[in-house]
């Protein structure tokens, strides 16, 4: 199997994405299930001393791995492929422990595989827990299967043992990891994912064009764009009105911080009818108008391949579209991304602030027999080294900072780097609602449609949205959650 | 003794039964155990809270029919399907009906013999092939046909006479009509076969006196094909009114979001289906399949009774 950038497709990347807050997510119900059951099981307590104990701590060492421990690590053969763990991680964690000997199983059904061996008792060290069959993490928690990756976070970079490897982390990438109750870091999340607009910077640089940076802005813009006969903002209304809804998501955190995106996911009273969730609707209704109709009844693919052919200048997406796009991308086009636009100068957030999250987990079993060197192959993986080898082989940026010094990479991800760096700690959070209470999400994609496609106003979707989450928050069926960062 | 009895007494009856029950056997038990059991089963679980990710559950009573009751979007797609049953099967068997005339019967005469239009076995096979095609193919293709900017088929045929594109599936005053359409030109080729085969089977001496005593082809129609064309009507209709208490398939593939926009097009399976497997819902979808079920049925009994007529034998 060859793992180009080009089998990442849209879904497999949301899948990923996804995997994140369902490892936060419906893991409380199994939570209650099973600790019923399980009476008192979960002590997935695991000092760094629990497991291949032996050798003495140190600086080069904070794990106190035995140097001879053999190691096995299973990785999920996807998109990604293996050859950044076969080829880059692994041989580096040899280098820090030659006597080590690492057994590396590639396969795609993670699920199928471990979970007799889980039950069993005969577990991995690492493993990538991704895919279509991956392992339940939520039940694996509540299970005491999984160590907590406290010790590693804490533990000296191994770029600057001055710093903590936490601190070497695009921010939000471990509460991104955050699984069980109380919650704590279960899983690591490898991958950068950023959301904004895209464009053809190319079909810019030739207009004169640039991203907008206010709504004004935006609309002028969009005048202009449309005297060209081309459309200048559009999404698919068919299969893919989240992408649409990310952006107000977005718009709302910048005018009034990330903590209205939190109390979205807590489902706080009156949480939908914020006054930044309002001027954010309604700021993106006025976009909509640009829109011509038809957009509600394409998909993602068709409205992609529309501003391939520069048919549409701004499109909503995330980091996924340029290896998505790839092989329909023509000689000429250069995707770049740009953050959303300010709604007005007394935004919370500056402009450059983007949406970013972390996806692609990686766990380690709690009752692996070398769980220091679990530990350590962690930490090998958040070197800047171990990163950028990833980059190379998967076109794919990780959550370590400044891991892309000195490598070429392609338009769009050099111009995600670029809106990275500009939005530095102005990072919009994620919603764990789109996995935690799924009849909210399916709600607000169709709200979304009927705002930007006019049938609603901007008050009537905050109203409408509010009236689904409060349904949601009085179905007793439905288990809550809570998140606070 | 009785067992003697009917052993000495009737060895005939008794290897007749046996393999008649043989047969019978093997196909009782799948229909048993695949259609049946879960149907009791569906029951079961729409008394439950089950969520389908653990054997865990807790009867609940009749909490999810109430919440069905009260659920917006439940009576949505309960008025989607009687508008469905109103249109749908009388569009289908009215056009099948008059395609099926005119292969057959309204032709003329030629030998002394009614006969169909010029070309009509041609017609017959064109006729069917919708029904050749997967149900998801079909939706495929009226994605084509329908899309709602210039380059759908539709669309692009009406700009060339100078009509802006129409949002076949985006309009939500438009959407569930057009789909509606879909589901007639799926289903009547079928019963234009259907039909045919019944009016084949109508003798022709009834045809024939009919015409000699001055009957015309609209007379011949009313007065001699439908009445003698009832049975298999009736059969249509039944056919035709349980399959618009369906219509998943079409409207996942066509529709704007999955029933929408604003869920102008949702059916009862589809809402079954997102309860179940997008919301983990298993409990409430299967109050909603329950609820599906009996308006299924008494469509169906309420049609064989209504329509029941005396029957004309050859």
């Amino acid at each position: 199997m060859t793992n180009t950038p080009r089998e990442i497709t849209r879904r497999q990347m949301m899948h990923r994405i996804g995997l994140t807050a369902l490892a936060a997510g419906p893991v409380a119900g199994l939570l209650s299930a099973c600790a019923t059951s399980g009476g008192g099981g979960s002590t997935a307590e695991p000092a760094a001393s629990a497991g291949g104990g032996g050798a003495a701590t140190s600086q080069a060492n904070p794990f106190g791995v035995k140097a001879d421990a053999p190691l096995e690590v299973v990785i999920f053969k996807g998109a990604y492929g293996d050859e950044y763990a076969t080829q880059s991680h692994e041989p580096l964690y040899v280098k820090e422990f030659p006597k080590a000997k690492i057994t590396h199983q590639g396969i795609q059904a993670i699920a199928q595989t471990l979970t007799p061996r889980f039950a069993s008792g005969d577990v991995p060290d690492v493993v990538n827990n991704s895919g279509t069959d991956n392992l339940d993490t939520g039940s694996l928690v509540a299970a005491g299967q999984l160590l907590d990756l406290t010790p590693l976070y804490e533990a000296p970079s191994i770029d600057d043992p001055s710093k903590k490897v936490k601190d070497t982390l695009v921010p939000g990438t471990i509460e991104s990891g955050l699984a069980g109750d109380p919650a704590k870091p279960y899983l690591l999340n490898y991958v950068y994912t950023a959301y904004g607009l895209w464009y053809d910077a190319k079909l810019f640089e030739k207009e004169g064009w640039t991203p907008p940076k206010t709504f004004d802005e935006f609309k002028t813009l969009a005048d202009k764009i449309k005297a060209k006969g081309i459309t200048p903002y559009a999404y698919a209304g068919k299969n893919a009105s989240y992408y649409q809804y990310w952006m107000i998501l977005i718009s709302a955190a910048k005018i009034g911080g990330n903590q209205v995106l939190i109390d979205i996911d807590n489902l706080v009273d009156g949480a939908w009818t914020h006054d930044a969730v309002k001027q954010a609707a309604a700021a993106w209704a006025e976009i909509g108008k640009y829109m011509d109709k038809s957009y509600e009844g394409l998909i993602h693919t068709e409205v992609q391949t529309q501003q391939n052919q520069g048919k549409v200048a701004l499109y909503p997406s995330g980091s996924w579209l340029e290896p998505e796009q790839a092989k329909d991308t023509p000689a000429g086009f250069e995707y770049a991304m740009s953050a959303t636009p300010s709604v007005s100068a007394s935004d919370t957030m500056p402009y450059e602030a983007i949406r970013a999250v972390a996806g692609e987990p990686y766990v380690l079993p709690a009752k692996g027999k070398n769980v220091n060197g679990g530990l350590e192959y962690m930490r090998v993986m958040l070197s800047k080294e171990a990163a950028k080898a990833f980059t190379e082989k998967t076109k794919s940026l990780t959550v370590v900072v400044g891991s892309t010094e000195g490598l070429t990479l392609s338009p769009g991800t050099e111009s995600v780097v670029a809106a990275q760096s500009a939005a530095g700690a102005n990072v919009v959070t994620w919603s764990s609602f789109e996995q935690w209470y799924k009849e909210l999400e399916t709600e607000l994609r169709k709200q979304t449609n009927a705002l930007m496609f006019g049938r609603i106003t901007a008050d009537q979707f905050c109203a409408n949205m509010q009236k689904a989450a409060d349904k949601t928050k009085a179905d007793s069926s439905v288990t809550k959650q809570k998140r606070t960062a | 003794m009785r067992h003697g009895k009917l052993s000495s007494a009737s060895p005939m009856a008794l290897r007749r039964y046996g393999f008649i029950l043989a047969f019978l056997a093997a196909p009782l038990v799948l229909y048993v155990v695949f259609v049946i059991a879960p149907y009791v089963q569906a029951f079961q679980i729409a008394l439950t809270n089950w969520k389908g990710i653990s054997p865990d559950f807790d009867y609940v009573g009749f909490e999810n029919f109430g919440k069905m009751f009260a659920d917006d979007v439940f009576w949505q797609a309960v008025r989607h399907h009687g508008l469905l049953l109103l249109v749908m099967p009388l569009a289908t068997i009215a056009i099948a009906l008059f395609f099926s005339f005119l292969l057959n019967v309204g032709g003329g005469q030629a030998n002394g013999r009614r006969t169909g239009v010029r070309g009509s076995a041609f017609y017959k096979i064109v006729f069917f092939f919708p029904q050749v095609l997967a149900v998801a193919i079909v939706g495929v293709l009226f994605q084509a046909i329908l899309r709602p900017d210039k380059t759908g088929v539709v669309n692009s045929v009406l700009g060339a006479v100078g009509i802006d594109p129409v949002g076949w599936l985006i309009n939500p005053d438009l959407a569930l009509w057009t789909i509606m359409g879909v589901m007639v030109w799926q289903a009547v080729g079928f019963y234009v076969v259907l039909f045919s085969a019944g009016m084949s089977s109508i003798p022709p001496e009834v045809f024939e006196a009919a015409a000699l005593d001055g009957a015309g082809r609209f007379t011949l129609f009313f007065k001699i094909t439908l009445p003698l064309l009832w049975d298999t009507l009736q059969v249509g209709w039944v056919y035709l009114g349980i399959a618009a208490f369906d219509g998943f398939a079409l409207v996942q593939v066509l529709s704007v979001d999955r029933g929408g926009p604003d869920n102008a097009t949702t059916v009862l399976p589809l809402e079954i289906w997102r309860q179940a497997f997008t919301f983990s819902k298993y409990g409430y979808a299967s109050a909603m399949g329950v609820a599906l079920f009996f308006l299924t049925l008494t469509f169906a009994v309420l049609t064989l009774r209504v329509t029941r007529r005396e029957r004309i034998e050859f």
